[in-house]
């Protein structure tokens, strides 16, 4: 391979990049090393185990993505705002609707999810942590360095530009040499390894680290929602692994799986990709639809409406899935029979979702309704999410396909699902269990601008994009013409796109700026339960010491806190006698990290094709493994008087004696 | 100390989770998502197994060659079970011996298959020569990666076992890679009855 061009020159842009990459990193050194943090960032966060922390972790790096990924996408709406437009060079912009796609699915959605789940699942089920913290610290270093190593590759290598799922035979090394398909391949093998181990840990947690009072039946629907989307995990993501090392091979080994030569198969690997493909989205929706079970039943002062029809709807939504994956090229020429199965199974799951929709604003009817900022999220979902819902089942109807098959129809859909329902629903989530995890409310003020701002924004740049798909315009277009006279072509429609996106980018800045200010000056909750919640997550102090519950909380039903507290305000609430005992916890560790970094230097080495580099990677992998295998010594009981002195401190901290336990 | 740790959690199981069985359960989990990344390979061979371009063939495997590899990954197999018996009575020479035989056994089918290899090589059948021997490579290398993977996982065992003996963590770990090591076996049932005897036939 050519490697003359490890750094990526010639693109005043790209300058910009370097500079500021080095400031920043300068910046973030000089500040450890003056603010003596080093061993701070070491001790407290690089060899955590807690779920907490790792969610906090999760949610910083996601919100990170989110910010490189809008940038992308800003790129490409300058780009496309005027006709004839040359802001980007053509092969810039190819790469940067690739890494935009990438990144807001793989290292956004995803990690933003696993922030949820982490955060949120063990405190809602009433356990200490989840079932493999070590293992949970190895999914989060796999995902953060599989992200940073897609990332660097844009002032390093060159970034890839096959499109977010790269197709081949483009990816493969006859259309694509060089590194940048590499770095793809490597990105997310890396980072997918960890999803598919934080797929285990949480049906495990979930199955078997229950308070054992909890029966499934009654436990919370995010928690749910987050089983139904784990064992999708499980599912597909195998065949993801498997998917990329195909293509490593291709490229790597000179393979012929997907290329046009030696008799391989390029339609293989767009179905494979698919099969693993089309379960991601549904992956990254259903936990969305948990926080909005549980952000409605809160706000409305009421049990869920239909909590079986909600279980049976997930579970069925994540089966399904895995059925659909043709409707994404109808036009592959499978023959009709094929493509009517497909299309009815895709057809098919609008009806679960249907369902919880129903159900939602079923609960919402003669409740109490309370319009939070969660709240207002979830209001913004109902109906972009059935414009979405309703676009998709067009999509999903074969022979008109064939006509929409990768418009600017097809973009504005799955925007319109992604932004309306996995977006708006993890920043709902985000609103709503910002208090329990830091112990800060979100300020409304600042909530409110960043609100209106993204919604306006997202109609106006989207819905000009389903008429330009009618209109003939097909997704990736690098540019296209002006026309003269009364026929102004594209172009209007274009720019109105481009408005939308600039006010969703403001929308976000609103949301920083509500972050940062909220942590400096927002209302802390000292009560633990932010919202007057109804879920055993609300019923410990904000944010959670490191063992979750001093004692394991019993649990008669569904909603255990809230009429845990109908109970103690009718004082028909026996409060047993507090007896704690020693609690066992996981010891913190650096292997961790140091695993995800050997993955990171063979990502690299195979990246550039540096053979040494990257069996020498592999071998620290395996050294890592082994010591872990070696190491005995690895959880630790917290004493009775430490327990006693924290739950000492944090329950005469407010007036949090509501408390039970 | 971490030994007490263990059996103090089982002991006393206040809530607390048994940490071992938990680990197992984890384990059985991740047989299953790794039986679908052997899936994925298969499917791709299906697809692809005629497409030899003229080249080597399914139909020109050497039969001895195969038949005598899984003639010990089937002992090996058994050998390991072997071990797991032992464990269970408490012999832990027994297990050692076992284990040492196991592993052996595991190395002696890699050998033959890195050999059935390097011969394919030679003939001019490489990876690169089709996709019917891209998938095959992939699909049987795979096997073989899985089957290195555990010969270094028993080594380490080994040792902790040599140095700590029968505790109820050293139990579970001997089970998790005995279990994994006929994980193996049934993934090389397949691909001798599709890949090579349906090749030949």
């Amino acid at each position: 391979m050519d490697n003359s061009h490890f750094f990526v020159t010639g693109d005043p842009m790209i300058y910009g990049a370097d500079v500021s990459i080095i400031l920043v990193s300068l910046a973030i050194i000089i500040y450890l090393t003056y603010f003596k943090k080093w061993g701070w960032l070491w001790r407290e966060w690089i060899t955590t185990v807690d779920h907490k922390k790792i969610g906090i972790m999760y949610l910083l790096s996601s919100l990170l993505m989110l910010f490189r990924g809008g940038v992308d996408a800003v790129l490409m709406r300058i780009q496309l705002a005027v006709p004839n437009s040359h802001f980007l060079a053509s092969e810039h912009y190819n790469e940067i609707f690739t890494t935009h796609g990438t990144i807001m699915i793989l290292f956004m959605a995803m990690p933003f999810m696993f922030a949820l789940f982490n955060m949120v699942v063990p405190l809602q089920i009433g356990a200490r942590d989840v079932a493999y913290p070590f293992l949970n610290a190895v999914s989060f270093w796999l995902f953060f360095l599989g992200a940073m190593l897609l990332n660097i590759s844009f002032v390093i290598g060159g970034s890839p530009n096959a499109g977010w799922l790269s197709y081949a035979p483009l990816s493969e090394n006859d259309f694509s040499p060089g590194p940048g398909q590499n770095f793809w391949i490597w990105g997310i093998q890396i980072s997918g390894i960890g999803s598919l181990m934080t797929g285990i840990n949480f049906v495990v947690t979930i199955l078997k680290m229950r308070t054992p009072t909890m029966r499934l039946r009654d436990m919370p629907l995010f928690s749910w929602s987050v089983l139904a989307s784990s064992i999708a995990i499980l599912g597909v993501f195998p065949i993801f692994t498997a998917t990329l090392a195909m293509l490593t091979i291709d490229r790597l080994l000179g393979g012929h799986f997907f290329t046009m030569t030696g008799g391989g198969n390029p339609m293989m690997w767009v179905n494979l990709i698919w099969m693993w493909g089309h379960p991601e989205v549904y992956i990254v929706v259903l936990p969305a639809f948990g926080v909005f079970s549980e952000i409605v039943a809160t706000f409305s002062k009421k049990r869920i409406f239909g909590y079986a029809s909600m279980v049976f709807s997930m579970i069925a939504i994540s089966i399904v899935s895995y059925y659909t994956w043709v409707h994404h090229f109808f036009t592959m020429g499978a023959g009709a029979n094929v493509n009517i199965v497909f299309a009815i199974c895709t057809m098919i799951i609008a009806i679960p979702t249907g369902v919880k929709v129903f159900n939602w604003l079923f609960t919402m009817y003669r409740g109490r309704i309370r319009i939070t900022q969660p709240m207002l999220w979830f209001m913004a979902f109902v109906p972009c999410f059935l414009v979405g819902g309703a676009t998709g089942v067009m999509l999903a109807a074969a022979p008109a396909d064939y006509q929409y098959h990768n418009s600017y129809f097809l973009i504005a859909h799955f925007h319109q699902v992604l932004i309306g329902g996995v977006v708006f629903g993890y920043l709902a989530g985000m609103y709503y269990w910002f208090p329990k995890i830091f112990g800060i409310k979100l300020n409304e003020r600042l909530g409110k601008w960043a609100f209106w701002t993204w919604q306006i924004g997202f109609y106006v740049c989207f819905m000009p994009q389903y008429a330009l798909g009618f209109m003939g315009m097909t997704r990736r277009m690098y540019t296209y013409n002006s026309t003269m006279g009364w026929d102004m072509g594209w172009a209007p429609l274009n720019m109105i796109s481009t408005v939308g996106a600039f006010l969703m980018g403001i929308g976000f800045i609103f949301q920083v700026w509500q972050i940062l200010y909220s942590i400096k000056h927002g209302e802390r909750d000292v009560t633990g339960d932010a919202w007057d919640g109804r879920t055993l997550e609300w019923s410990i102090p904000s944010p959670p010491p490191v063992y979750n519950f001093a004692i394991l909380p019993v649990v008669k039903g569904r909603d255990a806190w809230w009429y845990q507290k109908q109970e103690m305000q009718k004082g028909s609430y026996q409060k047993e006698a507090v007896k704690y005992e020693p609690i066992h916890m996981p010891n913190n560790s650096g292997i961790p990290f140091l695993m995800a970094v050997c993955f990171f230097i063979a990502g690299f080495g195979f990246t550039f094709e540096w053979w040494w580099m990257g069996i020498a990677g592999l071998i620290g992998v395996f050294i890592t493994l082994f010591a872990r295998s070696f190491q005995y010594n690895t959880d630790h009981f917290i004493s009775v008087e430490e327990i006693e002195r924290t739950e000492n401190a944090l329950r005469n901290h407010g007036s949090i004696h509501r408390t039970a336990n | 100390m971490s030994q007490t740790i263990s059996a103090h959690v089982s002991d006393q199981n206040h809530g607390h989770v048994d940490q071992e069985g938990l680990k197992t359960l984890g384990f059985w989990i991740f047989l299953v998502t790794d039986c679908l990344l052997f899936a994925t390979f298969f499917a791709a061979y299906a697809v692809l197994r005629t497409h030899t371009e003229g080249g080597f063939s399914a139909k020109d495997f050497n039969v001895p060659n195969f038949i005598i590899e899984t003639f010990i990954l089937l002992t090996s197999s058994f050998t390991s079970g072997l071990a797991v018996l032992s464990m269970h009575k408490g012999n832990k020479k027994g297990l050692i011996r076992w284990l040492i035989i196991t592993l052996l056994l595991g190395a002696a089918f890699v050998g033959l298959e890195v050999k059935e290899f390097a011969d394919l090589a030679a003939e001019g059948a490489t990876i690169s020569r089709s996709a019917f021997l891209t998938s095959f490579f992939a699909l049987v290398g795979t096997h073989g990666a899985h089957v290195t993977f555990g010969i270094f996982w028993m080594i380490g065992i080994l040792f902790q076992l040599s140095k700590r003996g029968i505790t109820p963590v050293t139990t579970r770990k001997v089970s998790l890679v005995s279990l994994y090591w006929h994980f193996l076996d049934a993934v090389w049932i397949f691909i001798l009855t599709v890949v090579y005897l349906m090749g030949v036939m």
